[in-house]
């Protein structure tokens, strides 16, 4: 914050208050003390209220009195303002006005920086809870200017730095008078992101999902803190606590993440505000029932442009209907009811920020409730409804004067009053003239074409007499129009007007023969002034892309007949066998069923098997690897799991029915799983396996011992270090639960005589597993480590649950078996690094001879939808039997997920999860029919291949639209065509 | 006469680091009562097979083969299929794909004809001995990275050296065409979104520099232009061009400009676009190496399985289709060819033009038709037999394989270990 020199006291024009116990030395301490009136308005005190020919009466900045029946005092300057139209100035809560951009850090060193560079604070330098924005913000003009114009008097700006960015300032934005006058509230909220500094390369948190663990254990911390337990100092935590009563702001930018923070502010109870991404509607149920309040973009994507076939065909259903839709999204948030501010953010300039606006509206959002995301809806959010966003008396004199109703395209906002101070915007003279009009001097019919008569600069004038063009000047400033014209025979003529209402020109000037002449120009027809279209919204789909259902899939009665079916039972394959299912279970599976009420499917020459269940995937998942950490057990996939990932659609089409998304193997102790099931449509949260127990992914190997790329300063860089990492790890939190035993069995009495232990997420998860609460997915390869970690495990009393990958399980297959591990393994992977040199195809043939649990997994998005031949391979490889080989992508894999009793064989009661095949479902030849998941039929062929028909359909339709857009004279965006990134364990993220 | 019932699984008996290359065929063999895939289209049931001195003499009818064979095997209804062929792969220079030092598959520099892939060959190379007991017995070996990548070679599959292994050195040259469209590096902080290359038409036109100049390059020329001189073959036609594009307008302007730059051979590579360019590719009756189905789509929209169903659109059209290998893990996919050709049959293309994709097809593109691809009297004897189809994993399990007649090993240091800890689980 700067003191503004005296200087800009002197320019200051009207109502000098200034703060009254200020000494002057420029003259006597006289206090200005006039009222100012504005009459024979149409005011808006409020949204949804209109008062006609009203009259607004201020003083000191204040509202004094806003109504039809205001009485102006004598000493009052009035300006009456007949037409004219009178709004509360809006409210911007999300800005970084007045505060300097980070330079981000850009020197990275050899290694990944692990430590924080911060002392004082929290341990992490992406928490910046105790900084203050006041303490970087200076007023700026022409940013100033811009928000103005847009219509907002008031912004709350912070600093966009970090997870945790501390507080913001709440600045009315005149350039009269001095910060005094505008800092409205030096700590007006708390902001937070899932973004980390800029300031800092502190490689934790490395995805979203560390983010949210690092929000939840920094609340934890904090109340921890407040009781006083810390042995030292926290100035972060301490900021945090202090917070607790503000505001809180959460930027999360796109449509997933804002169902995060919503998740985790729920959890933590914070009600946090959050910055969303404009594309709610597609998630209103889901963000309604956690409650937040938003704050939504107007940034509507521009259409793409259409020129260029070849990328065109190359930008997905998708990308169209994000620019299609756009514009609906404050239409629907509203009518969630979901309470929401406007923010300004992301728009170009002031225009598109209202034009936006006026696009929102016209695409179905009330003026009213537009008008209360801008001013009383922000105005509560800050705490402020009695001074901001509202004209009544004793608010603060905030409003913009415009031209004609706001939401109409023609009105242009005329002057903006902050606190009592005018600021002008557009000129109330200066009259939007576009148009042709037909002028006739003397016998010379004429064709005068005005372009860009609101910009003084670039106004244009084009003068046509049939087919031939007149020379001509012109100039219009301040209402006052000037216009010269010749033609290549020497007639001239000048033209003079003030122009007082649109579509009408008249006026004097001097005609061809150098007499006085009176003129007028009227314009030759109405002018289709409207600069954008509405265009028909496509529908939403779930998920809303080309492979979305337009209405989710419901629970079907199905009676399969004659079928070969896989029971994976003792009953073993079962030739021209029934199976029928309701409810999403199923209810027999035999001979001769019959069933008066179910669809009946003729599955003669077909097979019917169980869903595939992949115990080890990395599809439909926003991040996996947290390797910020050699430990990251307090993140969770869970958090992170995205719906809308076509792999899904692509593995139901490969007959996969559940999922484990394993975090990635960065690092020894990876994060929880997420055990899903492909409910294609549904949102994250109801794709979660209900009641699965829960798992935790270790790693071992080169990937933890950051062996193929460049990192040098993380322990552990042997497999002897991996060792002391898990030993340490499980030590910890044995003592740790200890502790919390210890204390929990205190009296309430004894308790507050106890310091509380600490509440350490991660150390809670690693207590789980301590108490057999939590099971242990093991990425690893070679038998050295394999046999480490049982003999680890068997020492903390533990067995590991499973072993992922594990290509050199069949080395020590006895010992797994012993131990009671089970083995998840490739079917044939091998020599991509040094680790796999011996890795065999008969691994899982070996480990299966040896009583060890088998299963084929995948790693990967592609090959997890054809896991079915990756099975047949166990026949090829070792000779397993075909029922055998077939379970070990069906039951043995919902064995290691403790899933058995649900899922992974065909039997009465069961899930009804199950693929119809064409032919014997490990034949390379044979495709998957249908897919059900729960009793619900998420994959149909049939519905795959006409639905791309659809999606050519819609496309053509988007495309005709945007073609329409462009030739309406929309800005356009270059077709891009957005890559997406597949998963792997090494995927660093 | 001896006789041999096949069934027999021969085991050895001494871990060793890489299987023996077999001795030349020194008895001739008639193989009875096989479903024979010729590699061409047909197929003859109960059929016979007779090869000599590494060359095959008879294939027809159990029923009219010709006595007077030193040894005779009664198949038992096993499926013989002419040795398969992985195209554009990088078998034997790349032993571990994380372990530098064991990497030989992408030289510094952009335009280098002269590299030569055969050289580097690692004829002992672990990875290759686990290929052939799937069928794989053959494979042209190339380089990769740059713009023109190198000269590929034709190699079989078990040799002491390169030089043993050697079918067909230097027949072709590899050259990348530049990409329409750009995507920024996402890890080094850039946009990854596709987007026009705005140095597309630099890029080409460096290429056509280059091809103006090696055409005009003479071998006498002093000083000697090295790679100029690599690339003469394709003026001549003694080389192929392997042009590996992806998209539409790449596939057509690149074959336009080959062929105005006068280059005889052209073979296109990767083409996963290709069946916008039927017409073109037809016309100037271009083969496709297709790559492997095992992919997922470009776009999020595309059909589910169109990297399966691009076999069936160019076999539909009648163009000459291989399949090719580059891709991830792609050394150790090779012994997965068989199965890409069965995901082609699954999804559209005639079962015996399936087989023909890895045989009849590459042989062809080699310029190799008349040793190789077929089994047919007059050609080598590398084929091998299988207990049942050989492109379903299910049951591609191989009994016998021969190259140029000689009985292969179709173990492994993978199936050693196999044997080795199968005892000790047991």
């Amino acid at each position: 914050m700067k003191n503004y020199l005296l200087g800009v006291f002197l320019m200051m024009s009207l109502s000098v208050v200034g703060q009254t116990y200020y000494p002057t030395n420029l003259g006597t301490k006289t206090k200005e003390s006039h009222f100012q009136a504005f009459t024979e308005l149409t005011l808006h005190p409020q949204p949804g209220e209109t008062i006609e020919n009203g009259t607004l009466l201020i003083r000191d900045g204040k509202v004094v009195a806003a109504g039809s029946q205001v009485k102006i005092p004598e000493n009052s300057v009035v300006r009456s303002l007949p037409g004219q139209h009178v709004y509360a100035s809006f409210i911007d809560l999300y800005t970084s006005f007045g505060i300097d951009e980070i330079d981000p850090k850009t020197t990275r060193g050899r290694s990944t920086q692990y430590k924080a560079n911060q002392e004082g604070g929290y341990w992490n330098d992406h928490i910046l809870g105790d900084y203050q924005a006041i303490s970087d913000y200076s007023y700026n003009e022409k940013e100033a200017k811009i928000y103005r114009e847009a219509g907002f008097g008031i912004v709350n700006t912070h600093r966009e730095d970090g997870i945790h960015r501390g507080t913001g300032v709440l600045v009315a934005l005149t350039d009269e008078k001095s910060e005094n006058d505008r800092i409205l509230l030096s700590q007006s909220a708390a902001y937070y992101s899932f973004s980390k500094s800029k300031q800092s390369n502190q490689s934790y948190p490395s995805s979203v999902m560390g983010a949210m663990a690092l929000h939840r254990q920094v609340y934890h911390d904090a109340n921890w803190y407040r009781t006083g337990n810390s042995p030292t100092k926290d100035l972060d935590l301490e900021a945090v606590l202090n917070q607790r009563s503000l505001p809180k702001i959460f930027e999360a930018n796109n449509k997933l993440n804002v169902l995060r923070a919503a998740k985790v502010s729920t959890d933590l109870k914070e009600n946090w505000i959050i910055k969303a991404s404009g594309q709610e509607f597609e998630h209103l149920n889901s963000l309604k029932s956690y409650g937040n309040s938003l704050i939504l973009p107007l940034n509507f994507p521009k259409p793409y442009d259409v020129s260029d076939p070849a990328l065109l065909e190359k930008i997905t259903l998708g990308q169209m209907r994000d620019w299609n839709q756009a514009p609906t999204n404050p239409a629907k948030v509203a009518a969630a009811k979901i309470p929401f501010a406007i923010t300004m953010d992301g728009a170009d300039s002031p225009d598109t920020f209202i034009e936006n606006l006026r696009r929102a509206v016209a695409y179905g959002l009330s003026e009213k409730q537009a008008l209360a995301s801008l001013t009383t809806v922000p105005a509560k959010l800050i705490g402020q409804s009695e001074s901001l966003g509202i004209i009544k008396p004793k608010a603060w004199a905030n409003f913009i004067i415009t031209s004609g109703p706001f939401f109409e395209l023609d009105s242009k906002i005329l002057d903006h009053y902050v606190k009592g101070n005018r600021h002008r915007i557009n000129d109330a003279k200066q009259l939007d003239l576009d148009g042709t009009y037909t002028l006739q001097l003397d016998t010379h019919a004429l064709e005068l074409e005005l372009e860009n008569s609101t910009q003084e600069e670039e106004i244009e004038l084009t003068v046509m007499e049939g087919e031939v063009e007149w020379e001509n000047t012109i100039k219009y400033e301040d209402g006052q129009l000037n216009i010269t014209l010749s033609n290549a025979e020497g007639l001239s003529a000048i033209l003079e007007a003030k122009v007082k209402q649109p579509g009408m020109l008249k006026g004097t000037g001097i005609g061809f023969v150098g007499d006085p002449i009176q003129w007028n120009a009227s314009l030759k027809e109405e002018e289709n002034k409207e600069r954008f279209l509405v265009f028909k919204p496509a529908t939403t789909s779930y998920p809303n892309n080309g492979f979305g259902f337009k209405k989710r899939p419901q629970q079907v009665r199905i009676l399969f007949k004659n079928a070969t079916v896989w029971t994976n039972e003792v009953e073993g394959v079962l030739s021209n066998a029934d199976v029928l299912i309701g409810n999403g279970k199923i209810i027999a599976v035999g001979t001769n069923l019959s069933d008066t009420t179910a669809t009946v499917i003729d599955a003669t020459g077909k097979h019917i098997t169980s869903g595939i269940i992949d115990e080890h995937s990395h599809i439909a998942a926003s991040s996996i690897n947290e390797g910020g950490h050699n430990s990251s057990a307090e993140v969770t996939i869970e958090d992170v799991v995205d719906p809308d990932d076509i792999d899904i659609y692509r593995n139901l089409a490969g007959g996969v029915t559940t999922i484990q998304i394993l975090h990635g193997s960065a690092n020894p102790i990876g994060g929880r799983s997420a055990i899903i099931k492909l409910k294609w449509g549904e949102t994250a949260e109801n794709m979660l396996f209900p009641n699965a127990d829960p798992f935790i992914k270790f790693a071992l190997g080169e990937n933890v011992k950051q062996s193929n790329w460049g990192s040098y300063n993380r322990f552990p860089q042997t497999r002897m270090g991996v060792e002391q990492v898990f030993v340490d790890y499980f030590q910890r939190a044995k003592e740790y639960g200890t502790e919390w035993t210890q204390y929990n069995q205190l009296s309430a009495r004894q308790k507050r005589y106890t310091t509380q232990p600490r509440y350490d997420i991660e150390m809670e998860t690693l207590w789980e597993i301590l108490r057999g609460d939590r099971f242990i997915s093991c990425h690893s390869y070679v038998q050295s480590e394999i046999n480490m970690l049982m003999k680890v495990a068997e020492r903390f009393g533990i067995r590991i649950n499973t072993f992922t990958h594990i290509l050199e399980g069949y080395k020590v297959a006895d010992k797994m078996a012993t131990h009671g591990a089970a083995g998840s393994t490739f079917s044939d992977w091998w020599a991509y690094k040094y680790e796999v040199k011996d890795a065999i195809p008969y691994n899982g043939a070996i480990m299966h001879r040896a009583g060890v649990n088998v299963a084929f997994n995948s790693d990967d998005s592609e090959m997890s939808r054809r896991l079915n031949q990756e099975a047949a391979k166990a026949i090829k490889y070792g000779g397993i039997s075909e029922e055998d080989a077939w379970k070990f992508v069906t039951l043995n894999p919902a064995k290691m997920l403790h899933l058995d009793d649900r899922i992974g064989s065909l039997k009465a009661g069961k899930h009804a999860d199950l693929v119809l095949w064409t032919d014997h479902p490990m034949s390379v030849y044979t495709k998957a029919e249908k897919t059900l998941v729960d009793g619900i039929v998420y994959y149909d062929a049939e519905r795959a291949k006409t639905q791309l028909e659809k999606i050519a359909e819609e496309k053509k339709e988007l495309i005709a639209q945007m073609v329409q857009a462009a030739n309406n004279g929309m800005t356009t965006q270059a077709p891009m065509n957005p890559q997406k990134r597949e998963f792997h364990c090494e995927t660093l993220d | 006469m001896k006789k041999i019932i096949l069934l027999s699984l021969l085991v050895p008996c001494l871990i060793q680091a890489q299987q023996t290359p077999a001795p030349p065929q020194n008895e001739s063999i008639l193989i009875k009562g096989v479903t024979a895939h010729i590699g061409n289209g047909v197929v003859i049931e109960n059929a016979a097979i007779g090869f000599d001195n590494g060359v095959i003499t008879y294939v027809g009818a159990t029923g009219s083969a010709p006595s007077g064979y030193d040894q005779t095997i009664e198949s038992d209804g096993q499926h013989a299929y002419p040795g398969f062929i992985g195209m554009n792969t990088t078998l034997g220079l790349v032993e571990i794909d994380a372990v530098r030092a064991t990497d030989d598959e992408d030289e510094l520099g952009e335009m280098l004809p002269h590299i030569r892939a055969a050289i580097a060959y690692n004829a002992e190379s672990q990875v290759v001995e686990s290929v052939r007991p799937n069928g794989v017995l053959m494979a042209q070996v190339a380089p990769r990275g740059g713009r023109i990548s190198g000269s590929s070679s034709v190699m079989q599959l078990d040799a002491w050296n390169w030089e043993d292994a050697l079918m067909k050195a230097d027949e072709g040259i590899h050259l990348h065409w530049p990409n329409p469209f750009y995507r920024g590096r996402w890890w080094l902080g850039e946009d990854p979104t596709l987007k026009r290359n705005d140095s597309y038409t630099k890029e080409v036109q460096s290429i056509a520099d280059y091809m103006t100049k090696a055409k005009a390059h003479r071998e006498k020329q002093n000083p000697k232009h090295l790679p100029y001189t690599a690339m003469s073959g394709l003026f001549d036609g003694s080389k192929s061009l392997y042009v590996h594009a992806d998209y539409g307008e790449q596939i057509e302007e690149s074959i336009d400009q080959l062929m105005g730059w006068g280059v005889k051979k052209i073979v296109l590579v990767g083409a996963h676009e290709a069946p916008k360019q039927l017409d073109l590719l037809k016309q100037h009756d271009i083969p496709v190496i297709i790559p492997r189905p095992h992919r997922l789509p470009y776009n999020e929209d595309e059909a589910l399985k169109s990297t399966f169903t691009l076999g069936t659109k160019l076999v539909e059209a009648g163009i000459t289709v291989a399949i090719e290998m580059s891709g991830r893990m792609e050394r150790m996919n090779t012994r997965n060819l068989p199965f890409y050709a069965g995901s082609f049959a699954a999804y559209g293309v005639p079962y015996e033009k399936a087989v023909a994709l890895l045989t009849s097809n590459p042989a062809k593109i080699l310029g190799l038709e008349n040793e190789i691809g077929t089994l047919e009297a007059g050609k080598r004897a590398t084929f091998f037999l299988s207990k049942g189809d050989a492109l379903d994993m299910r049951t591609n399990i191989l009994s016998h394989a021969y190259i140029d007649g000689r009985a292969i090993s179709l173990e492994s240091h993978q199936t050693e270990l196999y044997q080795r800890y199968s005892e000790k689980v047991n």
